[in-house]
């Protein structure tokens, strides 16, 4: 009894996975939920698991290539069953896309592997097990070698096995029912990269549900090393998949959100006291101007629950509990892990969370459900000198604040001038759902918070 | 609370409405003397006396024309059928003359009858003796539709028919004028075209009316103990349909079956469908399924009769397949 290892969706947004390293030799024997491989997610590096028991017979990608989501990568199977017909399988699968990396190749004389959704596309992902035993019929002088991408393209146009490629929009091709569409749509889920368990392969609600909740495999150690080829005088960079991420994510942001900007000074005088004051208790007092702007923000926010919010396309959903997403800067790109129920935790809390947060961030062993589920973003370029500046909003949130950093400033007071400590936010807000003065309100009360901090606990 | 009958239940309506106004009464064959083809009409003549209890000949089309007569003339008949399947003679008098008048006579003439009686199959009666007769009726613009499932049901509502407007057609039943319910003593009306959750769950929306809401019943007893909890959604009224209370349900469920009496073709299932698709769509977790009698002529052999109808075991196997749980396994 064979069974099949795909590249499955480790991350609720895994469109593809890149293969970093195999933990098991071919003829190893694994048992079922073993750690095949570690695989390189949009978000993180995670744990591939074996879904049944026997012996690692094949191992049908390279280390450092990518598949799509759905793609076979393995085969474990008893040690003397004939697994050929599976092989040649993943050979027509994997046809187009061998096709479109050689053609990559050749255009380009570095070693980078393409990985556009193009080639992704193009290769035919088995939805269910009923089409991949179809494909299983595939002649057998189809079959390759493992690991070695097959060279000819005459293996795609002259293959009738191969499942139909889905819709370029991910959705056209796909069956599913009503509801797992909407489901989909307001999760942020691609139904083209979901595996439905209806009649026919139709995506229903239970689908939905299990790709949003993905288990988490334990985080794989070491951090990725970033593949730079050199040659010559430049440098090619692969990109990473949080970069591709990043770039998808953004550009899905500025496009179609007419955002809107709103700047607002505080005074950090009584912050600063604050912080004096707690630090003069112990070190384990001490916290961040940062620590202290979070905590605010989540208690305006509580008062202002109207920019605490989703939009969805045809309504806005107000959050009751406050989930604030904190950027964090790795090597790698930005990541925006959460902090959960903010309100409700004091600074030391919020402190010693946005610490762990960011060394896991930095670690890459952050899991899928550390940063999701905010409902408001905060970013924070302040250490960098930054005066102040814009952020893009992270949707499907309706707003996102801005922190640059504190500087000491000549303000008058009192008819005087005299020297403040004074710190710049701005405020991106999704004016589709939040109103210019909506926004300038919380912006007030956030004001009142920081410049008398015991607003916080009043 | 008292435990009475369908039947009784049904008796007690009448007998009220007739103590309250005197414009009521009850026309049909064998009502009087004999009390009743199913003594629903118990005691009546004594009470009312024989210009209010009017036994007629074998004349449906007859009575029934008489009844619409005297309603457009200000009295508030009850014509009984014996079995609605009669009633197909006198459809002429129920379609053209009684749903029409007060649209064709602009607004004039309003006519507050009643035709009840026994609806669809009971046991071995033949073809022509088991039909289910409410998607013909709810066709018709002008027409109320009523089939309730239990006693208190049954009460409330006829006592709710006598006192419309308009004419109402009441479909009973059978084998449901022995079934028992809690029926209070004061008094009380149930409106037209309101459903009633007969049970909650969140599984699985089952959709029915009449004596397929104690199908429905039994269904979800035995699904309960699978664990798969349904909303028994029973409308009551069939004409006008309480839209509402099949939304709200469904779009909690995500998943519908729809469970009728009748056949399928053109069945007041395909209409509660077409409701859902239109209101639901974006909440259907997987296609809306019925359950209604096979596409025949209901057969009088008894094993062939059994297959034919609706049943628990049917809608059990309809609620499994939206919920795309396979038949035999335990959730």
């Amino acid at each position: 009894m064979s069974t099949k290892v795909f590249m499955e969706a480790l991350s609720p947004t895994m469109e593809e996975g890149r293969l970093v390293k195999w933990l098991k030799n071919e003829g190893d024997a694994v048992k079922s939920g073993e750690p095949l491989a570690e695989v390189e997610t949009d978000k993180a590096i995670m744990e591939l698991v074996a879904r049944g028991d026997g012996v690692l017979r094949k191992r049908l990608v390279a280390e450092g290539e990518s598949r799509p989501v759905g793609q076979l990568v393995g085969v474990i199977a008893a040690p003397d069953e004939n697994i050929d017909a599976l092989i040649a399988e993943a050979g027509a699968a994997a046809g187009a896309g061998a096709a479109a990396s050689a053609a990559g190749a050749s255009a380009q004389p570095s070693q980078v592997v393409a990985q556009t959704r193009e080639a992704a596309g193009a290769s035919s992902i088995p939805r269910t097990p009923s089409e991949s035993q179809g494909e299983a019929s595939t002649p057998p002088q189809q079959k390759i070698a493992a690991a070695a991408p097959p060279s000819a393209p005459a293996v795609r146009a002259g293959n009738g096995g191969a499942a139909p490629p889905p819709a370029p929009d991910g959705n056209g091709g796909v069956r599913s029912s009503p509801l797992a569409r909407r489901l989909a749509r307001e999760q942020g889920l691609d139904l083209g990269q979901l595996r439905g368990s209806g009649p026919g392969g139709r995506i229903i609600k239970r689908d939905i549900e299990a790709a949003a909740s993905t288990p988490a495999s334990q985080p794989a150690a070491p951090r990725l090393t970033v593949a730079a080829q050199r040659e010559g005088d430049y440098q090619d960079v692969a990109l990473t998949q949080i970069r591709k991420t990043i770039a998808r994510r953004l550009s899905e942001s500025i496009g179609p959100i007419p955002t809107f900007y709103l700047t607002a000074e505080f005074d950090l005088t009584r912050v600063d006291d604050m912080r004096r004051a707690m630090a003069s208790l112990g070190d384990e007092f001490k916290v961040s101007v940062n620590d202290v702007l979070l905590k605010a923000v989540a208690a305006a926010l509580a008062q202002h629950p109207e920019v605490n919010a989703h939009w969805l396309g045809d309504r806005i959903r107000l959050f009751n509990r406050i989930h604030l997403g904190v950027a964090v800067a790795t090597d790698d790109g930005l990541i925006v892990p959460v902090i959960f129920d903010a309100d409700r935790k004091s600074m030391r809390e919020i402190s010693a969370e946005v610490k762990e947060l960011a060394r896991l961030a930095r670690e890459r062993r952050l899991k899928p459900e550390q940063y999701t589920g905010s409902t408001f973003s905060v970013s924070n370029l302040g250490m960098y000198g930054i005066d102040q500046f814009t952020a893009i909003i992270n949707p499907p949130e309706t707003a996102i604040l801005a922190v640059g950093r504190g500087e000491d400033k000549a303000v008058v007071v009192d008819g005087a001038v005299v020297m403040r400590k004074r710190v710049r936010v701005t405020m991106s807000c999704d004016h589709r759902a939040i109103d210019g003065a909506v926004g300038a309100r919380f912006l007030q009360t956030l004001g009142r918070m920081i410049e008398n901090p015991m607003m916080m606990v009043a | 609370m008292p435990v009475i009958t369908y039947r009784d239940a049904l008796n007690q309506a009448l007998r009220e409405e007739m103590q309250r106004d005197d414009r009521v009464f009850l026309m049909g064959e064998e009502v009087g003397v004999y009390q009743g083809a199913y003594k629903v009409s118990k005691g009546l003549l004594q009470e009312f006396g024989e210009m209010r209890v009017v036994d007629t000949p074998i004349t449906e089309l007859g009575f029934a024309g008489v009844g619409v007569g005297a309603a457009m003339v200000g009295l508030r008949p009850v014509i009984e059928f014996m079995t609605w399947n009669f009633a197909v003679l006198a459809l002429d008098q129920v379609l053209n003359s009684a749903s029409k008048t007060l649209y064709m006579s602009g607004g004039q003439y309003n006519i507050p009858i009643v035709f009840r009686g026994p609806n669809g199959a009971a046991l071995q009666l033949g073809a022509q003796h088991s039909q289910a007769f409410e998607s013909w009726l709810a066709h018709v613009p002008g027409l109320k539709v009523i089939s309730p499932g239990t006693p208190y049901d049954a009460k409330g509502l006829l006592k709710s028919a006598i006192r419309d407007d308009n004419p109402v057609c009441f479909l009973e039943g059978e084998m449901l004028y022995n079934t028992k319910g809690e029926v209070p003593d004061e008094e009380y009306l149930i409106p037209i075209g309101v459903a009633d959750m007969k049970r909650e769950g969140d599984h699985c929306s089952i959709i029915t009316y009449g004596k397929m809401a104690l199908v429905a019943m039994q269904a979800a007893d035995q699904l309960a103990k699978e664990g798969i909890r349904v909303d028994v959604i029973d409308l009551r009224t069939v004409r006008p349909i309480d839209l509402e209370a099949i939304r709200t349900s469904v779009l909690k469920t995500n998943r519908a079956v729809v469970l009728e009496e009748g056949w399928e073709i053109a069945g007041m299932g395909a209409q509660i469908v077409d409701l859902i698709q239109r209101e639901c769509f974006d909440y259907l977790d997987a296609p809306v399924v019925r359950v209604h009698q096979a596409d025949v002529p209901m057969p009088y052999a008894k094993n062939l009769e059994r297959a034919a109808k609706p049943d628990a075991a049917k809608t059990i196997a309809a609620v499994k397949k939206v919920m795309y749980v396979e038949e035999g396994v335990t959730r």
